[in-house]
C-alpha cells in the first residue's frame, strides 16, 4: 500500500495560495527527496502533510496508507506514523529533551537512552528543548525524538541547515539507519526529505525527487541527476533538463 | 544561668503594647480586613487524641504523613490545640520538636528569638498574632545534627468562621542540616476563616535548612504569614512555597537576612491561582554578609477569575553579594490578572550583582503543536508543558510536592485552556 498520496494538494497561509495542486506518492521504503528555491513551500508543504497549524487545505487530500488524513489533527497523524523534524522548531525552556524523551520512549515503546549516545545528545538531555541549542545540536534532538517515534513516514525539513561537516554525518548516519536498513524487506520507514545542498545525499540512497517551484511540483526524476542540473544550472536550468519527467 | 523572671515580663508587656498600638495598622500590601471578627476566645472545637481518617486524608494533601513513617519528626495542631509532637527514636538527640508553649517555659533563653526576625507592630496581623496567639511550634536542630527524614507539621483548620493565631520558631544550630515540611490546610467542610502564622527561622553557622511550605485553604480564608530567617555565616536556607487550592486571600512576604558571610538563600514559589483568588506572594533576600548569595524563583498559573501578584525584592548591602530574581508568569483563563513586580536595590555595595527576569504570558500555540507532532494529544502537550514551566528552576522540591504539582499540570490542562 502506498504511504502517503498527494492529490491536488492546495495550501493557503495568511490568505496566499502557498501550494499549487501539489500530487505525489510514496510507495513504502521509499525515500523521496524535495528540492527547491528559498521560498518555494517546501517547508509549507512538510507542515501541511503533518497537519501544523497557520495553514489551510483550500483542495486536494492526503491519505496516509490509503486513509484520508487531510482532517486529522496534527497528534491523530502522528499517532498514525507520521513525523516530523522541523527546520526551526519553537524552543520549549520549560520541558527538558529527556522530559519529552522519556514520555515519548513510554508511548512508542523504545529505550531512549541508546538513542542519545548514537546521536550525541546526552549532554542535552537536561536542557530545555531547542533552548539555545545550535544548528548541528537543533537537527540532532529533532532526529532523537523521531528514532524513538520512530514513525512510518518521515518528513524531514533540512537536515544540513546550519550543521556542521561532523554533525552532518551524524544526522545522516541516522536517517540512513532509520530509512535504509541494509536489507531492503526491511524497510519499514519511508521518508520525504527536503535538502538545499545537497549533502544527505551522500547518506541516503533516495529513490526519488522533486522540484518545487512557487507552491507547484514541476520536475520528478533521479534525485542525484535533479541535484546535479540543479547545481550546474540553478533551478530555472532544472525546469530546461530534458532528462526530468515533466509533471 | 536563668533569667529574672521580672525581666521576661517586662519585654512581654513591650511587645504587647506595641502590639495594641498596630492593631488598627494595614498592611503595606494586600487587601486589607478585620482581623477581630475570626478571633473567639475560650476552646475551640478541637481536642481530639488521635488523627481520624478524615484528618489523616487531609493531612496527607499538604504533605503531612500521619504513618510517619519516612519523617524524623511531627508535630500536629488541629485550631488552637497541639493535638501531639513526637521526635522518632532514631532522632531523639538530634531534634526537638515542642508546642511554642511548651518550649518557652522550658527555655527562657528562648525569648531572645522571640519577634526578632519579624516586628510585632508590622500590621494589625502581626499585632493580632501576638495578642491572641495559641499554638504555633518550636524545632530546633541541634548543633552539627544531620537528620536526613524530613521534620513535618500540620497545622489544620476544621472550625468554620474560626482562626489560627500561630507563633513558630526555627532554630537550626551550627553546622546541623535538616528539611521542614509544613502543612496548613482545613477539612472540606470548611468555608471561611483566617491563618495568621508567624514564623521566625534562625539559622547558625554552617547550618543547612529546606523549609517546604504547602497551603490547602478553603475558598473562604484569609491567609497572613509573617515571615523572617536570619542567616549566620556560611548558613543556608531553602524556602519552597506551594499553593494549588483555592483561597479568598493570601498576602505574604517572607525576608531572608543574611548577615554571615558566605550566607546564600533561596526562595522557590510555586502558585496555582484559582478561583476568585487573590494572591499577593512576594519575597525579600537582603545580603548584609560578604559573599553572599540569593535566588528567588517563582513560577504561577492564573486561572479562572485568580489575581496574582508576584513580587520580590533583592537588597544588597555587599559588595561581594550576588542575587538573583526570576519571575515567570503563565495566564490560562480570560479573566484571571497577573502582575510582576521585581524590584533591586543597592545600598552603599556598587560591586554587588543583581539582576532580575520577569516574564507573564500565555502558554504558546507552537509549543504544544509541536509535542503534538510527537503524538501526544492536546491535553497531555498542555500539561506536560505546564508541569515543565511550575517545575523548571525550582530544584530541591521533595517528591510527593512534585507528584502534585504533575497533578495540578494535568487538572488545568482537563480543564481546557
Amino acid at each position: 500500500m502506498i504511504i502517503l498520496t498527494l492529490e491536488k494538494l492546495s495550501v493557503k497561509a495568511q490568505g496566499e495560495l502557498i501550494l499549487d495542486r501539489v500530487s505525489l506518492e510514496i510507495p513504502p521504503g521509499e525515500t523521496h527527496i524535495l528540492m527547491g528555491p528559498n521560498g518555494s513551500g517546501k517547508s509549507t508543504l512538510l507542515r501541511a502533510i503533518m497537519g501544523l497549524g497557520g495553514l489551510r487545505v483550500v483542495s486536494g487530500k492526503i491519505f496516509f496508507k490509503g486513509r484520508d488524513v487531510t482532517k486529522l489533527s496534527v497528534d491523530e497523524r502522528a499517532r498514525l506514523g507520521m513525523g516530523i523534524a522541523m527546520q526551526s522548531s519553537p524552543a520549549l525552556p520549560e520541558v527538558t529533551l529527556k522530559g519529552l524523551a522519556g514520555v515519548l520512549a513510554e508511548r512508542f515503546k523504545h529505550q531512549w537512552q541508546p538513542v542519545a549516545a548514537e546521536l550525541n545528545c546526552e549532554y542535552l538531555l537536561d536542557r530545555g528543548l531547542n533552548d539555545r541549542f545550535s544548528g548541528g545540536e537543533s537537527k540532532r534532538a529533532e532526529l532523537f525524538q523521531l528514532m524513538i517515534q520512530r514513525p512510518q513516514l518521515l518528513l524531514v525539513d533540512e537536515p544540513e541547515s546550519g550543521v556542521d561537516l561532523v554533525n552532518i554525518a551524524v544526522v545522516g548516519q541516522a536517517l540512513k539507519k532509520l530509512l535504509k536498513p541494509e536489507k531492503i524487506k526491511n524497510r519499514e520507514h519511508s521518508g520525504l526529505i527536503i535538502t538545499h545542498t545537497g549533502h544527505i545525499l551522500n547518506y541516503l540512497n533516495a529513490d526519488q525527487g522533486y522540484v518545487l517551484i512557487n507552491g507547484k511540483l514541476v520536475c520528478e526524476g533521479n534525485p542525484r541527476d535533479l541535484f546535479e542540473e540543479i547545481s550546474k544550472h540553478g533551478f530555472e536550468g532544472c525546469l530546461a533538463c530534458a532528462e526530468c519527467k515533466r509533471r | 544561668m536563668r533569667r529574672m523572671q521580672a525581666e521576661i515580663e517586662t519585654r512581654r508587656d513591650n511587645l504587647r503594647q506595641a502590639a495594641l498600638q498596630a492593631r488598627e495598622k494595614p498592611s503595606v500590601y494586600g487587601e486589607d480586613f478585620d482581623p477581630s471578627i475570626y478571633i473567639k476566645e475560650g476552646p475551640t472545637e478541637s481536642g481530639m487524641t488521635d488523627l481520624s481518617p478524615q484528618l489523616r486524608e487531609v493531612a496527607l494533601l499538604s504533605g503531612f504523613d500521619p504513618e510517619e513513617k519516612a519523617r524524623s519528626a511531627s508535630f500536629f495542631q488541629e485550631n488552637d490545640e497541639v493535638l501531639y509532637e513526637k521526635v522518632a527514636a532514631l532522632y531523639n538527640g538530634q531534634v526537638e520538636v515542642l508546642s511554642i508553649e511548651r518550649a518557652l517555659e522550658q527555655y527562657e533563653w528562648l525569648w531572645d528569638y522571640w519577634w526578632k526576625t519579624v516586628a510585632v507592630d508590622t500590621d494589625k496581623f502581626t499585632a493580632y498574632t501576638e495578642l491572641h496567639q495559641k499554638g504555633g511550634y518550636f524545632i530546633r536542630i541541634l548543633p552539627g545534627a544531620k537528620v536526613e527524614l524530613p521534620i513535618q507539621t500540620c497545622l489544620l483548620m476544621s472550625e468554620n468562621e474560626g482562626s489560627q493565631r500561630v507563633h513558630n520558631i526555627i532554630i537550626a544550630e551550627e553546622g546541623s542540616s535538616a528539611q521542614v515540611i509544613t502543612g496548613c490546610t482545613t477539612v472540606p467542610r470548611i468555608e471561611n476563616g483566617m491563618h495568621l502564622g508567624v514564623s521566625e527561622f534562625y539559622l547558625k553557622k554552617g547550618a543547612d535548612l529546606t523549609f517546604t511550605m504547602v497551603h490547602n485553604w478553603a475558598e473562604n480564608f484569609y491567609v497572613r504569614p509573617r515571615t523572617g530567617a536570619l542567616l549566620e555565616e556560611n548558613a543556608s536556607f531553602v524556602s519552597n512555597y506551594i499553593l494549588l487550592k483555592p483561597v479568598k486571600s493570601i498576602q505574604t512576604n517572607p525576608r531572608a537576612i543574611l548577615q554571615g558571610k558566605g550566607a546564600r538563600a533561596r526562595f522557590n514559589s510555586i502558585i496555582h491561582g484559582r478561583g476568585d483568588s487573590v494572591l499577593d506572594l512576594g519575597s525579600v533576600i537582603e545580603l548584609i554578609g560578604e559573599n553572599t548569595r540569593g535566588e528567588a524563583v517563582s513560577r504561577a498559573a492564573a486561572g479562572d477569575n485568580s489575581q496574582v501578584l508576584m513580587r520580590g525584592k533583592l537588597l544588597a548591602r555587599s559588595n561581594s553579594a550576588q542575587a538573583r530574581l526570576e519571575c515567570k508568569g503563565m495566564l490560562i483563563s480570560e479573566h484571571a490578572r497577573m502582575q510582576a513586580i521585581p524590584e533591586l536595590e543597592v545600598s552603599a555595595a556598587p560591586r554587588a550583582d543583581l539582576t532580575h527576569e520577569a516574564a507573564v504570558g500565555p502558554i504558546s500555540r507552537e509549543a504544544v503543536e509541536y509535542v503534538m507532532a510527537r503524538g501526544l494529544s492536546e491535553e497531555e502537550a498542555t500539561s506536560l508543558i505546564i508541569q515543565g514551566f511550575m517545575k523548571v528552576g525550582i530544584t530541591g522540591l521533595p517528591e510527593i510536592l512534585e507528584k502534585a504539582v504533575d497533578e495540578m499540570a494535568k487538572s488545568i490542562s482537563e480543564g481546557g485552556l
